[in-house]
């Protein structure tokens, strides 16, 4: 499922002295299948785009297609797109209410008026998709743990089997633990059930080992649109809007300063260890 | 002695249904010990759950420790009458922004903790003032704290408590909630009021490389100490930090990597410049 | 959208409006809504819009702004203007169908009714757009002080109002947040009978309550963490001290309250 964003443009309390100018002139393509990372730090924009392509907000000027359809058509089903564009929220506390795990993530599919019977099939699938103890099933949300209350909330939009999946910072508040757990899996969920998930988040360091392509964010604009070795090189102007790109990355321009011949490009610490050893070596060949 | 001193300090969490009876106990806090030095900058690492923010409500005698002993400025916590002094002498900095800013005028709000404790109000003016300046937030004295930023409304939230002219200050978690430019504004600002103020400070946080400037780590997991030393003496044991699945910094990962492979990198390398460094100098002697 | 309600959130200006002793404004406003419903005639009515019209003037809030504020009850204004209009007995029957009449008394009924409406939350909001939350607690504490003595806590309660004021705006912003977040799941906050809107509220209330004790536990520690112990012992930053602009206010409280009563009595 595709969805293309043509000079959308979005601001809040407009006439007013708070009128925030959220995004500007925003054109994007999502084609079927990608996993995208959207990056900004807070009032970028970011959360905003994620809350206009599944129609919770409403542009104020532009068009949004989704599988070719305008979606600010008069006819156009917007409840409907809410089911094929999943949104999570930052916090999973926002949207747990029901008794026991496995109702909550009953919610969604419930909503979407199908049977009993197939509600409860997803509810299982999806709790099974995120990893979620089966002991817990049928325990009430709120004495879990973040990590785990990310899961459920994440079931709770994954049963309404939406083709594309936007987490708004799935990651916030968590501990390193709980962030790479949860981080594995999206990941994981984006190979096995092949649908386009955009992940956002103010953390370059953690995305970028994840996702196949990048999404900068700001002031409402989109700074930067490419794969994280395209994006990263741009660490300079990264940094200036308070944005830093992976430590690594600073690593390897550092010693390229130093003459030493390694690739800019590495984005993870493993390829730049490697990268430092071989250029170490052919140093020591040429000689 | 220390301006805090824990020794083999437990606290157990008791749940009870409704007859009284006890359900469960969970052991937050196991036989701690802790001695921090007056104006040291110190960092307790640990996850969600490893009895870190439970340790620091007992510094600011929130809680009340189920065995050993804990002195704050060489007064026992345990003892009724030192509870507010305990408080005045060690302030604290919470996770939530929003759930420790009692006023909606951000100099209403550094004014609160003074006029609990009777501070007279010519005085509140110039401990207001001084705080406020302290944390660079002079400019928003006026402001709700609503309109501030995560970084900003934490760095009200410091100046609240350093305008009860504490002798330390423990950060329990302040950044968890914020973006990169609110965690470096608030990091910054502890680092300062450490050296420009002397104010001991105590940050807690599962951030490694929000620690590597403090002058001594402890990290806890399920309730106890499970290492302590310098930075240095922490970042070297890269395979134990991963183990209990810490959030090592890429530099000091880049430097492990490096070593395994053989090159004559020092263990415990902190920052990007030290690795550089290093990688420089085991060019120049296989050059030479 | 709900964080548009303005009602009640302090507007941050330099007038001399804000720096008048809350105390004061307490009183203007009390007087001013005694004033709104004693007052008779176009005098009384030229009176009472001049006074607020040179309120909101000195007060430097954008009048646009206070309007905006009136959003949240144009429901309670149309349901009173209409009740007003078809409900009142009067001499001259316009229309007339079934239980409903529109009269002369009706049509002036309905539109005194709403302009009161307005004036009500126009001159009530400028108290609360001008005052801090602490200040209005702070004034209220000091003006029941008197009720300290039959033993009751005023000082909790002004410090009660103090932390719900402060809290409206972060709650209001988190309905939003909630409201979304289940509206992605399909959640339907806006069809069916009133049985089941109630119902649609469910997933709603409980994350905000959740939510709302846990920043309740919160507040509670973080008070007890700056030795808060009650009102005993506490001094002031911002005591309330009269000075010479508030005795004058008063007496302009006064005269205004004054030219109402004669225009109430002696005009017709």
């Amino acid at each position: 499922m595709s969805i293309i964003l043509d000079k959308v443009n979005f601001s809040y309390s407009e006439g007013t002295a708070y009128h925030i100018q959220a995004l500007k002139d925003v054109s994007l393509e999502i084609p079927d299948g990608q996993f995208i990372g959207v990056i900004g730090h807070t009032g970028s924009g970011k959360s905003t785009l994620t809350q206009l392509m599944n129609g919770l907000l409403r542009a104020t000027s532009g068009s949004i297609y989704v599988d070719g359809e305008d979606i600010y058509d008069r006819d156009y089903n917007m409840k409907e797109l809410r089911h094929r564009v999943g949104l999570v929220f930052q916090y999973p506390d926002h949207q747990l209410f029901e008794t026991t795990n496995f109702e909550d993530v009953c919610f969604g599919p419930k909503n979407q008026g199908l049977d009993r019977k197939e509600v409860e099939l997803r509810a299982y699938e999806a709790l099974r998709s995120v990893g979620f103890p089966e002991e817990l099933y049928f325990q009430p949300p709120f004495d879990l743990s973040g990590g785990q209350k990310r899961r459920v909330a994440i079931a709770g939009v994954l049963a309404m089997k939406p083709k594309v999946l936007i987490l708004d910072e799935p990651t916030a508040g968590l501990d390193p633990a709980g962030r790479d757990e949860i981080l594995g899996l999206v990941s994981k969920m984006h190979r096995e059930l092949g649908i386009t998930i955009i992940l956002v988040s103010h953390s370059m360091e953690d995305v970028a080992r994840y996702v196949e392509r990048l999404i900068v964010m700001n002031r409402g604009s989109v700074m930067f649109d490419g794969t994280p070795k395209e994006v990263f090189p741009h660490y300079k102007e990264l940094e200036e809007v308070g944005l830093a790109a992976p430590q690594v990355t600073y690593l390897m321009h550092e010693l390229r300063r130093f003459g030493l011949n390694v690739d800019t490009g590495a984005t993870t610490v493993k390829e730049a260890a490697a990268d430092i050893l071989r250029a170490l070596q052919n140093e020591g060949q040429r000689k | 002695m220390g301006i805090i001193k824990a020794s083999k300090l437990v606290h157990e969490f008791i749940r009870r249904d409704e007859e009284g009876n006890v359900e469960s106990i969970t052991t937050a806090l196991d036989q701690v010990d802790l001695d921090v030095k007056e104006g040291q900058f110190i960092a307790i690492l640990g996850h969600n759950g490893s009895g870190k923010s439970t340790l620091a409500k007992h510094i600011n005698a929130l809680l009340a420790p189920t065995e050993g002993s804990l002195w704050v400025d060489g007064m026992d916590v345990q003892k009724e009458e030192n509870v507010i002094p305990v408080r005045k002498t060690a302030g604290m900095v919470f996770q939530n922004p929003d759930n420790q800013i009692i006023a909606s005028v951000v100099e209403e709000d550094v004014g609160f903790g003074p006029e609990n404790i009777g501070v007279p109000t010519d005085e509140i003016w110039q401990r207001v003032e001084k705080s406020l300046a302290a944390v660079g937030m002079t400019k928003y004295r006026n402001h709700s704290p609503n309109k501030l930023s995560g970084g900003q409304k934490q760095r009200v939230a410091i100046a609240g408590v350093m305008a009860m002219e504490p002798k330390c200050i423990v950060f329990d978690e302040p950044t968890a909630m914020l973006d990169p430019n609110g965690r470096r504004e608030v990091i910054r600002a502890a680092h300062e009021l450490n050296r420009e103020k002397g104010v001991t400070i105590i940050l807690i946080t599962h951030y490694m490389e929000e620690v590597v400037d403090a002058v001594y780590i402890y990290v806890m997991e399920k309730g106890k100490i499970i290492m302590d030393g310098t930075p240095r003496q922490i970042f070297a044991r890269v395979e134990e930090l991963k183990a209990h699945r810490l959030d090592v910094p890429q530099a000091t990962l880049v430097a492990d990597e490096l070593r395994r492979a053989g090159l004559d990198i020092p263990a415990g390398i902190l920052t990007r410049r030290e690795l550089v460094e290093a990688i420089l100098s085991v060019r120049e002697s296989r050059r030479g | 959208m709900i964080r548009d309600i303005t009602i009640g959130q302090y507007y941050p200006a330099d007038s001399a409006v804000h720096k008048l002793d809350p105390r004061v404004k307490l009183f203007a406003t009390l007087i001013y809504i005694i004033a709104l419903f004693v007052f008779r005639g176009i005098a009384g009515f030229a009176v009472i819009t001049a006074a607020l019209a040179a309120a909101v003037h000195i007060s430097k809030v954008p009048l646009s702004y206070m309007v905006k504020g009136l959003k949240a009850i144009v429901i309670l204004l149309f349901i009173t203007g209409i009740f007003n209009l078809l409900f009142t007995p009067g001499d001259v029957v316009y229309w007339s169908m079934g239980p409903f009449k529109l009269t002369d008394t009706g049509i002036q009924n309905a539109v005194l009714m709403v302009v009161r409406l307005i004036y009500l939350i126009l001159g009530t909001s400028l108290m609360t757009l001008t005052t801090t939350p602490n200040q209005l607690t702070d004034g209220l504490e000091k003006a029941l002080g008197p009720l300290n003595r039959i033993h009751v806590p005023v000082h909790v309660i002004a410090m009660m109002m103090s932390i719900a004021l402060r809290f409206i705006p972060i709650l209001i912003e988190e309905t939003d947040k909630i409201m979304k977040a289940q509206m992605a799941r399909g959640a339907d906050f806006e069809s069916g009978n009133l049985l089941q809107k109630a119902k649609n509220m469910i997933p709603l209330l409980i994350p905000l309550f959740v939510s709302a004790f846990r920043r309740a536990d919160d507040l509670a520690m973080a008070m007890e963490a700056r030795c808060y112990t009650g009102g005993a012992g506490r001094t002031k930053m911002k005591p309330l001290r009269y000075n010479r602009r508030d005795a004058v206010t008063y007496l302009c409280i006064l005269v205004f309250l004054a030219l109402v009563v004669v225009c109430r009595v002696f005009l017709p």
